[in-house]
């Protein structure tokens, strides 16, 4: 527990001095922000299975879910092994999967105050998107976008490990991140999706990291199961993975660098 | 001492890399971009030894000699190839816990400092890691600061202070949770004089109070005799001696050097009957003497050659390595 609050405070601090940075940060993850404001005039129209309202409160959750989701470890752990700062980690007796996580969870109390401000800033442009939620769905919603960050850390931590064969696992990251674009919801509601290709993405883990979580703290009729068995069985599985070629690429680790 | 069990067991400690191999010209990028070409590289090959605990060893070899390899399998970090290690009783590959906390590896020229925060920031995170006690912690942050004499740095970023500061600062970042065995990977690398002697006298007060074995690299020939009184010497992979600095000098100088003040200046040529020389400047020489020939030689010079002053020492230890690197194996 001691070891828990350190490691947070210390992070927390180190995270602070790069204030500036964090609000860019936040900045920079206000896409669905301009996706709103595309879907919420396309909506107006109508024939879309969501209203111009509910449009505005999905893109607002899916801003945070994202904010609250941001996970960077592929870059860490790459610049970790080229500089051979790795082997430091590997030193002390404390697995690299943790350190890394708390540094990622100290950052995201660092970041909270501009995302509230972000939030209000939000409300005040879009008044449409203000609403009373549901506390029932809302405090589900809260628990899924924790295994959201949980699950995108693992599967990132995963394309972390392929650093050991290639040194540039950031590239593969990059295609990652093309997926989860498209399929995680960021870019469009999954109901707006094609029925088959919706009914392919829910297969996957992406529609899992944010359009879930999202859905339901906007308050959307949203079925939990089987997605929720289907993300726990993706976050097993990388996680299992993640363990596996950490274990081979210590084999191969030469410490370059260092 | 030999009776006891070793600290530090090497057997056979051998490793090799594989690495890529790539022409310069186009075509070279070319056929390396379709078609890799393999060669292997002996980093270590089957070196052997054993380190009794409360020893301080040096490690002496050039760039690319493997030293930082063996370190690298000593600590954990590096698989061996073939050959085995066993550290304060445990395989280091296998990096369980109570391995590493019972050791630390010092890097010159890497840091694991936070470099924005203050140093005090990167002890509390480790004393965490390492479970230190919020008392024990604060108990040897004052002792060991003291020692080093950064008392009143420990509040500071670290991006502000100096190298040798730095470099205190990170042994002790190091040193927090007590290890028993200490690799320290030439930790006076780039520090001025006094820094340099300030870290060497840190290093041997350490030893004498708690007793920790310490395995030092060092290009600074003078922390290598200042604190080892054994050697390992290690050249292209392989272990070439292994035993007290004073026979080092024994098995790779077979030379005395001969100081000489004449009383007026003379020729290069007038010494090469002597031995070889060395330094010619104005009344002062160095003169290199096979040790056999010594007496016979120092008696030839004292009648021959107008001398004001004559000294007869050890050749510089730096010489005396440089000698054994740039010779090669077969005659070693």
């Amino acid at each position: 527990m001691r070891k828990a609050k350190t490691l947070l405070a210390v992070y927390l601090a180190y995270m602070l001095e790069y204030r500036a940075e964090l609000f860019l940060w936040a900045l920079a993850g206000l896409l669905p922000l301009i996706l709103l404001g595309v879907w919420t005039e396309a909506a107006r129209g109508g024939g879309f299975p969501l209203s111009s309202g509910e449009f505005a409160r999905y893109f607002l959750m899916v801003f945070l879910v994202r904010q609250a989701t941001v996970v960077w470890v592929v870059w860490e752990f790459e610049r970790d092994v080229v500089e051979g700062r790795l082997s430091f980690r590997l030193l002390r007796p404390l697995d690299p999967f943790l350190d890394h996580l708390a540094a990622h969870v100290a950052e995201r109390l660092a970041r909270l105050p501009f995302v509230v401000l972000l939030t209000l800033l939000f409300f005040y442009l879009f008044p449409e998107a203000r609403f009373t939620p549901e506390p029932g769905p809302f405090l589900l919603g809260l628990l899924l976008t924790l295994l959201a960050f949980l699950l995108r850390y693992t599967m990132q931590y995963t394309t972390a490990m392929l650093t050991f064969w290639t040194e540039r696992a950031t590239s593969v990251e990059e295609v990652f991140f093309l997926l989860y674009l498209f399929l995680s919801g960021t870019i469009a509601p999954l109901e707006v999706f094609p029925e088959p290709l919706r009914e392919l993405a829910l297969l996957t883990p992406f529609p899992y990291l944010v359009y879930l979580p999202a859905a339901l703290l906007a308050g959307q009729r949203v079925d939990l199961f089987p997605g929720l068995w289907i993300m726990l069985l993706w976050g097993v599985a990388f996680l299992l993975l993640a363990r596996l070629l950490f274990w081979l690429g210590l084999k191969r680790y030469s410490g370059q660098g260092a | 001492m030999a009776g006891a069990s070793p600290i530090v067991l090497a057997e056979d400690l051998t490793r090799h890399y594989r690495v890529a191999r790539k022409e310069e010209t186009l075509l070279g990028t070319l056929r390396h971009f379709f078609r890799r070409q393999y060669h292997t590289i002996r980093a270590v090959e089957g070196v052997s030894f054993r380190i009794h605990p409360g020893e301080v060893v040096g490690f002496l070899g050039p760039n690319g000699a493997g030293k930082t390899t063996t370190l690298k399998m000593l600590t954990g970090l590096v698989h061996p190839t073939r050959g085995r290690a066993l550290v304060a009783g445990h395989v280091p590959q296998r990096r369980e816990k109570a391995f590493l906390k019972k050791i630390t590896l010092v890097m010159g020229n890497k840091q694991q400092l936070i470099w924005d925060l203050p140093a005090m920031d990167s002890f509390r995170l480790n004393a965490a890691i390492y479970e230190v006690p919020e008392g024990e912690f604060r108990k040897r942050v004052l002792e060991l600061s003291e020692m080093l004499g950064i008392l009143d740095k420990l509040h500071q970023p670290v991006r502000k202070l100096s190298l040798g500061e730095r470099m205190k600062a990170e042994l002790l970042a190091a040193l927090l949770h007590r290890p028993e065995v200490l690799f320290l990977d030439e930790p006076t690398l780039g520090l001025d004089v006094n820094a340099q002697v300030a870290v060497r006298e840190f290093i041997r007060e350490y030893n004498r109070r708690y007793g920790a074995t310490v395995l030092l690299t060092s290009h600074y020939m003078a922390d290598i005799a200042a604190l080892c009184p054994r050697v390992l010497v290690i050249h292209q992979g392989r272990l070439l001696y292994d035993g007290a600095l004073e026979g080092l000098l024994d098995r790779f100088a077979p030379y005395r050097e001969v100081g000489l003040t004449l009383k007026r200046p003379l020729p290069r040529e007038a010494f090469l009957p002597f031995g070889e020389v060395r330094e010619l400047e104005g009344r002062e020489l160095r003169l290199l003497v096979p040790r056999e020939r010594l007496t016979e030689r120092v008696a030839e010079i004292l009648k021959r050659l107008p001398v004001e002053d004559l000294e007869v020492r050890d050749p510089p230890l730096e010489e005396v390595i440089a000698r054994v690197f740039k010779s090669p194996m077969e005659a070693l």
